[in-house]
């Protein structure tokens, strides 16, 4: 037992030191996002493992070629604004971040609402692009789409463009869920009473590793 | 914002606890209900109990399964009709169906793996030791930790049902490899019992998720003052790299699932192709690979084996260390080589898959890699062997335990670098050589890592002390009895005896075995019987054992033998002691243990 007198309103950890200098919630949460990180990345390889086994692959030009209301024929516009949508979100995020740095609740509260609609609009847009593919007859186990050499396709373009940009879809919804949370206990001064906006920092991390994550999804769904 | 303020134990507690007040830490004995105190407990040693008894119940129904299915191997032509009044419809005329055997391996492995040896040993363990050992008031999110508690209940409630339906729990093996598992046309087990087996086992990813989370951040965050990386106990870094390899390893399994889930489900192919379905015909799959659910598998399966084995190692090496009254040989090599296991366990997975069709060129660098693993293993083996080297050895049921564990580590090691071999394997692939080897290495090994763990902290659990005898008889008949239950197993696969066969008795090859595996089912017997005396032990002496007088009783350097005999939740009625030393300055300046908590004398030779 230490021999010094025990203070009678003690600190609750009695010592100790991160060897990363931060606090709990952020180990929790980068060690969360490698978790998660490799749960994408084995849904990544496992679909460059069929793909290139595979006799062809359809030509994404050729599948993700509409904009509402603008007709087809637009090879990969849609999926570039949903991009920039996303992207500008994680901008909004890291504004959100620095004001809560500088315990600006109205510059947080600001850049949180920005961020949730951006996410909002991200869901929207997918939601409008599942359905317009569905429409042309996509889903899991059916693929209307041929190969860009013209031979009958696998169905499984389509098993694993509807289950990866789905899982990531439910990280989207899912940080704009934790992103509405945040913005009521900011909103109810619950880090202002903290005195820091730590929380925020950590929804961040979060919400920029969907984003990243987004990057990858994007490149091996659309671009490749 | 100054990292003080980041770090101020105030805040990160309030953080926890959303708007609890911070006085109430302060006093901890605030008025608790049997829900809250036994139920819906955030007290991490309460958690680490509840994570103990459950993984009893399943190792009892685990046990009791395999005595099942050896019954059926070593009397294929009798008839037990007391096996019709327990399994019903499934030995009928008191002779195990062939579903049920298959059933009743498939559940043994799962459950004896992830519900057993995963949250039992690293639940149980890591939840107890790592706050009292690190001095902590309790977990970084105590209410995390009950999640991850009762995340693990579900997930045990969805595997048990699975056993009381119609079709029967899943039975294609604990590895679940599609097509059996991803087609309910497949077999009666591949039904709706797989369903479940998914449901359940996903439920435990994320209380396995959960919990190492907090394991992770606790052990880095929550040290107390002067309880350096370097002077944590080998136990805890044990528990943390296990914690590092089921975050990181867990996730892939989960993705698999999510694939496989698909396949059963949404008509979709990720594993499927060119399949034809007695009395369904060809079906419409196409384009999959049943090969890549072995490798998302295997991804998780081989740095499974580590996450079972890794807190065995760290509390037999805490054991081992104590109870020869020395200081841990190699005490840096120990951490080293733990932290080299943990590497290599990413990289090995493919040695399950030589025999797949794996290209051969790919399948030598896995040989290599495999192989690398045994220099930490032979460096943890030979630190155990030097610290027990001329010790002031007090032989306890612990640490009874913990040699057992040394020597079963030992001749199941030995037997991996035959299986590591690919072209070995193309022989021992598949045969009760393989069975023999991981049961010794993992399964009796891990075994006997957590016995060695609830006899040496059974005092600090429940401040009553375990009967001796009844140690020394469970000790002795269990290790006997595990050699005398695999070693012939190497025999029998030696000579080509295949893994997972329900009767070898009409095999002209394998006749010559049914003596040896009669001898094996009546051992099996005895073992599980004397586990049945060791649970009657356990249990009697939690209301009726003798009661612990000192509070340090083994006379052991690290923080959880300074709490109080029977320490309430925030472990430390007073202030967290300071740290000031390893954990392992046993017989040292002619002192024969001195305490963490002993500050460094101004004559003391130093060394750590």
């Amino acid at each position: 037992m230490a021999t010094t007198t025990v203070a009678v309103n003690q600190k609750m950890w009695g010592g100790g030191k991160s060897p990363f200098n931060i606090e709990y919630g952020k180990v929790m949460m980068w060690y969360f996002l490698m978790s998660d990180a490799f749960t994408f990345g084995a849904f990544l390889i496992s679909y460059g493992t069929i793909r290139f086994s595979s006799n062809g692959w359809p030509d994404p030009n050729e599948v993700f070629q509409s904009f509402p209301g603008l007709g087809s024929g637009l090879p990969l516009m849609f999926v570039s604004l949903m991009t920039f949508i996303l992207i500008v979100s994680s901008v909004t995020m890291v504004l959100a971040v620095h004001a809560g740095h500088n315990m600006d609740k109205n510059g947080v509260v600001k850049n949180l609402i920005l961020t949730i609609v951006f996410g909002a609009a991200f869901l929207g847009c997918q939601a409008w692009e599942w359905t317009h593919l569905h429409h042309e007859g996509a889903w899991w186990g059916a693929n209307p789409f041929l190969n860009a050499d013209g031979t009958a396709s696998s169905t499984n373009f389509t098993n694993y463009f509807f289950t990866i940009t789905g899982f990531h879809g439910f990280h989207v919804l899912s940080g704009v869920v934790i992103n509405i949370v945040m913005l009521i206990m900011t909103l109810t001064d619950t880090f202002e009473k903290r005195g820091h906006y730590l929380m925020i920092e950590k929804a961040g991390l979060y919400w920029h590793f969907v984003d990243l994550v987004w990057v990858f999804v994007f490149t091996c769904f659309y671009l490749i | 914002m100054a990292n003080e303020v980041l770090l101020d134990p105030h805040s990160i507690a309030s953080d926890a606890h959303y708007g609890h007040d911070a006085a109430h830490h302060d006093e901890h004995h605030h008025t608790e209900t049997f829900i809250s105190k036994y139920v819906f407990s955030m007290d991490h040693k309460m958690i680490a109990k509840q994570f103990l008894i459950t993984g009893m119940v399943w190792a009892v129904l685990g046990g009791l399964m395999s005595v099942f299915f050896r019954l059926q191997l070593g009397y294929p032509d009798s008839t037990f009709p007391w096996l019709e009044d327990i399994l019903g419809k499934w030995a009928k005329g008191g002779h195990i169906t062939p579903e049920a055997y298959y059933a009743l391996v498939t559940t043994h492995g799962t459950v004896l793996v992830f519900f057993v040896l995963t949250a039992g040993l690293s639940g149980t363990f890591a939840n107890f030791l790592i706050p009292l050992q690190i001095g902590a008031r309790d977990m970084a999110s105590p209410f995390m930790n009950m999640l991850s508690y009762w995340f693990f209940f579900i997930a045990s409630i969805v595997m048990l049902s699975s056993l009381f339906i119609e079709t029967g729990p899943f039975s294609g093996g604990w590895t679940a490899y599609p097509p059996l598992s991803a087609l309910g046309s497949a077999s009666p087990g591949s039904k709706t019992g797989m369903d479940l087996w998914l449901v359940a086992m996903a439920l435990f990813v994320v209380s396995s998720l959960l919990g190492g989370l907090n394991y992770i951040a606790t052990v880095l965050n929550m040290r107390t003052k002067g309880m350096s990386m370097t002077r944590l106990p080998l136990t805890i870094w044990a528990l943390f790299f296990t914690a590092v390899l089921g975050v990181l390893s867990f996730p892939v399994l989960f993705s698999g699932f999510i694939l496989l889930i698909f396949d059963r489900n949404f008509g979709t192919s990720f594993y499927l192709s060119d399949i034809f379905v007695n009395g369904v015909g060809a079906l419409p799959n196409e384009g999959g690979s049943a090969i890549l659910y072995q490798h998302l598998f295997w991804f998780l399966g081989h740095p499974e084996v580590y996450i079972i084995l890794l807190p065995a190692m760290g509390m037999a090496s805490e054991i081992l260390s104590t109870n020869s009254r020395k200081p841990i040989f190699g005490y840096m090599a120990m951490v080293g080589s733990m932290f080299a296991i943990a590497v290599l366990a990413f990289l090995v997975w493919a040695h399950h898959m030589f025999v797949t069709g794996l290209n051969p060129f790919l399948g030598s660098i896995f040989v290599l890699l495999t192989l690398l693993i045994a220099v930490p293993s032979a460096i943890k083996v030979f630190n155990w062997l030097t610290t027990l080297w001329k010790g002031n050895i007090r032989f306890t049921p612990a640490m009874m335990f913990a040699i057992g564990f040394v020597s079963l580590f030992i001749s199941g090691g030995l037997t991996g670098i035959w299986l590591g071999n690919s072209a070995l394997d193309i022989h021992l692939h598949d045969t009760y050589f393989v069975i023999a080897h991981f049961h010794i290495v993992m399964g009796v090994a891990s075994m006997f890592g957590m016995f060695a763990g609830v006899y040496h902290w059974y005092p600090k659990m429940y401040g009553r002390n375990l009967n001796n005898t009844l140690g020394y008889i469970h000790f002795w008949v269990t290790l006997a009895g595990a050699y005398l239950i695999f070693w012939p197993m190497h025999y029998q696969g030696l000579a080509g005896m295949p893994r997972r066969y329900y009767d070898f008795s009409i095999w002209e090859s394998f006749k010559q075995f049914g003596g040896l595996n009669q001898f094996i089912s009546v051992v099996v017997i005895f073992v599980f019987a004397v586990q049945l005396l060791f649970l009657f032990n356990f249990f009697y002496s939690i209301w009726k054992g003798r009661k612990v007088t000192q509070a340090n009783p083994w006379g052991s350097n690290t923080l959880e033998w300074t709490t109080p005999i029977k320490p309430g939740h925030g472990n430390w009625p007073g202030e967290i002691p300071e740290v000031y030393r390893w954990a392992y300055d046993y017989g040292k300046d002619g002192k024969e243990f001195i305490p963490q908590t002993v500050p460094v004398g101004a004559d003391e030779s130093t060394n750590h």
